[in-house]
């Protein structure tokens, strides 16, 4: 047994350590560690930081622009952003969209989409969800139909993370609507979201935050060279993609941080006079999301070992580090919230109180972190998954 | 990074593992609890010829020089039989404080029989209303001559009723310090019980014992720092075994959801077990994280705060974990998991102890918390 990381490793650890201290642009940095949210600039300006270092793909083949790091290194890499409160950029591009087009594109589209991918240049967000398919993805309505040259899209899609700053989005649309199994007759397409006949509408969270969105689509007219895979095999596509969703690392990085955070505020409020980090019922709740988030840690990274070793996917393992890196999260915003007591109370963005404008955050980011156990396959998804895959049920 | 065992530790748990399966079912484990020693010499024999009594002992005194990850896959195979021989008793507590506070004499009187399986030790250190703290207190052994005469009572002494020698911790004007207590010494007497989850125990009175002055293991007086070493040692063998005897009833279970028909369906089909068979899979998982870290973090010896904090972490996690799956192990078997006939209401009775012996989750918050 050898718990820690090769000395080469814990090097790279530290050269992406050092990278982040002086490449990370401080007021994005202080957005994130402050739970703010972050505008279409902030990606965009820390996409092309990463791109110019030649880290914004790591995990993409050498030919298109990837580091060629192992399993271990990116997982580091990841934790490393996390603990440095630098915004991991948003999947849908680099990991979604561009898993699907390494996988399934023509040579034509690799190239066209890519490079641009990479670069920063396209900001790509999901058509996935819709008001009527949730978990049960396969039941979308979302109509597209084939007249010569083009599709003409119908319908409309849901929870677009980020559906704001997209201009592209890649959607699951049924082509088919005469095959029996719901799971046939879907396709996957890439839209131009400049494209006529696309609205965006905001969905507010309770945090007041402008992240998910509805998109409509009218008669939008999309180029059939923008089918990816074949027409009517688009799940084959979803299901590969689903996979890459959950391929997180559980957030083990990031987690640590805001462990901090929270400790530094339990340290700060007091209860009858006493640092309220010293009550014994606080304290416990504290100490197990500590040790749940230890135990994560460990679990991971035996999950890494076995992939080095294996050469294989983590499969359904990746689910556990899902529910267990969610649940963990929500935790800690839920403590941070409950450690301010009344101070709880004022909404973010009340100008001149007494609240410390970063405490008035605290409650919209637990509001916030519901999503979590909510989002990429819900908790209870993954359960599903480790049943089936994991247990044989 | 490596968490795999290495190729030595894994054959060591395969073929303890092969013989326990063999010799050791589920059946034949009922005979032996039900014996009146309520422990296989057989067993023992076999365990020693195996080695595990003598691989964490060091090799100056008969052992193998190994520690608790050496030891750790083969605690596991013994949570899954739910073994009752103390293994972890002797060679995780008793002879740990002889190898780490013996004089030569000491260790050469006793650890050679120790690894050769031929010596079983206990150690007697509980106390009468007083939880899980690890000093004497009630227990005291005065200067008579130039030896000790000892008083006082321990409780659920595990492996008392088969060890020949005692490990007893008593205060002296000094402090918290260690004797060798032979078990037949005239004043020691013993009163004999099963645990609940059928091991051999015994609370031990011992009134008016006199020792020699060989009798004194270590220091005199400031002992509690060695206690807590091996205290800590065991329970991480502790949290091995629990992981064995979580996999047992979470494997049992599984079957169970596999087979059982209710509605014309395996009830595995309900989505409201398949989750909460999941989570006692993950719980079980995390477990196992927390139990390779105190494991290696024993063995790395050092820095004793560090070696608490991953110890008490480890606990805490392992009792959460262990009453999670016992108790969800017995609901997803309805009214048979009651049942002394399957299994797993014998894993749940382990669990159960195993979740509160040396210390529960409360008392590992607040030894975790107070490490700062």
């Amino acid at each position: 047994m050898d718990l820690s990381y090769s000395p080469e490793e814990l090097a790279f650890r530290d050269e992406v350590r050092g990278w982040l201290a002086a490449n990370l642009p401080k007021d994005i940095r202080d957005k994130v560690v402050g739970y703010q949210h972050l505008s279409r600039d902030d990606y965009i300006r820390w996409h092309k930081i990463l791109a110019a270092k030649g880290w914004s793909v790591p995990h993409w083949p050498a030919e298109w622009g990837g580091t060629g790091w192992d399993v271990t290194r990116r997982y580091i890499f990841n934790e490393e952003f996390g603990l440095a409160g630098a915004p991991a950029l948003p999947a849908f591009g680099p990991n979604m969209c561009a898993s699907v087009l390494l996988r399934f594109g023509t040579p034509a589209q690799k190239e066209r989409f890519l490079p641009r991918i990479r670069d920063g240049e396209d900001f790509w967000v999901q058509g996935y969800s819709e008001p009527g398919s949730g978990s049960d993805l396969a039941s979308l309505k979302t109509r597209a139909e084939r007249r010569g040259d083009h599709y003409l899209v119908n319908g409309q899609k849901i929870w677009t993370t980020l559906g704001q700053y997209g201009d592209w989005i890649f959607c699951l649309v049924r082509t088919d609507p005469t095959l029996a199994k719901k799971q046939e007759g879907i396709s996957f397409l890439l839209i131009d979201m400049k494209t006529p006949g696309i609205t965006v509408r905001p969905l507010i969270l309770m945090d007041g935050g402008h992240e998910v969105n509805e998109v409509f689509f009218d008669d939008v007219k999309v180029p059939a060279e923008n089918l990816v895979f074949e027409e009517n095999k688009g799940w084959t596509v979803a299901k590969y993609l689903l996979g890459h969703e959950r391929l997180g690392s559980g957030n083990v990085g990031a987690s640590k941080r805001e462990l901090k955070a929270l400790r530094a505020i339990a340290a700060r409020e007091t209860k009858n006079g006493r640092p309220l980090i010293e009550d014994p019922r606080f304290r416990d709740r504290l100490t197990r999301v500590e040790i749940e988030l230890q135990a994560l840690e460990l679990t991971a990274m035996r999950m890494l070992d076995h992939m080095r070793r294996s050469g294989q996917p983590p499969g359904a393992d990746a689910s556990m580090l899902k529910l267990k890196g969610s649940e963990i999260t929500q935790s800690i915003t839920e403590l941070m919230m409950q450690a301010l007591g009344p101070l709880a109370q004022p909404f973010a963005g009340v100008a001149g109180g007494s609240v410390d404008p970063f405490d008035s955050r605290l409650s919209p980011r637990y509001f916030n972190n519901r999503k979590t156990t909510i989002y990429a396959g819900s908790n209870e998804i993954q359960r599903n998954i480790i049943a089936k895959m994991t247990l044989g049920l | 990074m490596n968490f795999e065992y290495t190729e030595e530790q894994q054959q060591l748990a395969d073929s303890l593992r092969k013989f326990l399966t063999n010799e050791y079912d589920f059946e034949a484990r009922k005979k032996i609890v039900a014996s009146d020693a309520g422990a296989s010499d057989a067993v023992w024999a076999t365990l020693a010829e195996m080695g595990l009594t003598a691989l964490a002992l060091p090799e100056a005194d008969g052992g193998f020089g190994g520690g608790a990850v050496d030891l750790m896959a083969a605690m596991e195979a013994c949570g899954e039989a739910l073994v009752v021989e103390p293994l972890l008793d002797v060679v995780g507590l008793a002879a740990r404080l002889v190898a780490r506070a013996g004089s030569a004499e000491q260790r050469a009187a006793l650890l050679p029989g120790v690894a050769d399986g031929s010596v079983r030790l206990a150690f007697a250190y509980l106390e009468l209303g007083r939880r899980y703290e690890l000093d004497a207190q009630s227990t005291r052994a005065r200067v008579a001559g130039d030896g000790w005469v000892l008083d006082g009572e321990k409780v659920v002494v595990v492996g008392a009723p088969s060890a020949r020698t005692l490990v007893v911790s008593a205060r002296t004007h000094k402090g918290t310090s260690l004797f060798l207590v032979d078990r037949d010494a005239p004043g020691v007497a013993l009163n004999p019980y099963r645990t609940v989850d059928g091991q051999r125990a015994a609370d031990v009175r011992f009134t008016g014992v006199v020792l020699g002055a060989g009798a004194l293991l270590g220091p005199d007086g400031g002992a509690l720092p060695i206690v807590e070493e091996a205290v800590d040692f065991a329970t991480a063998l502790l949290c091995a075994d629990a992981i064995g005897t979580m996999k047992s009833a979470n494997d049992a279970t599984l079957e169970y959801l596999k087979t059982r028909k209710q509605f014309g369906v395996n009830i595995g089909s309900f989505q409201a077990l398949q989750h909460r068979m999941v989570d006692m899979y993950v719980v079980c998982e995390q477990a196992r994280s927390m139990a390779i870290l105190a494991a290696a973090r024993v063995d790395a010896g050092g820095d004793a705060t560090e070696r608490k904090r991953a110890v008490s972490a480890a606990k805490i996690k392992i009792a959460d974990a262990a009453r999670q799956v016992s108790q969800e192990s017995v609901q997803l078997h309805g009214g048979m998991g009651m049942t002394e006939e399957l299994k797993v209401s014998h894993s749940f009775r382990r669990l159960t102890t195993i979740a509160q012996r040396f210390g529960d989750a409360d008392h590992h918050l607040e030894r975790y918390a107070a490490l700062g």
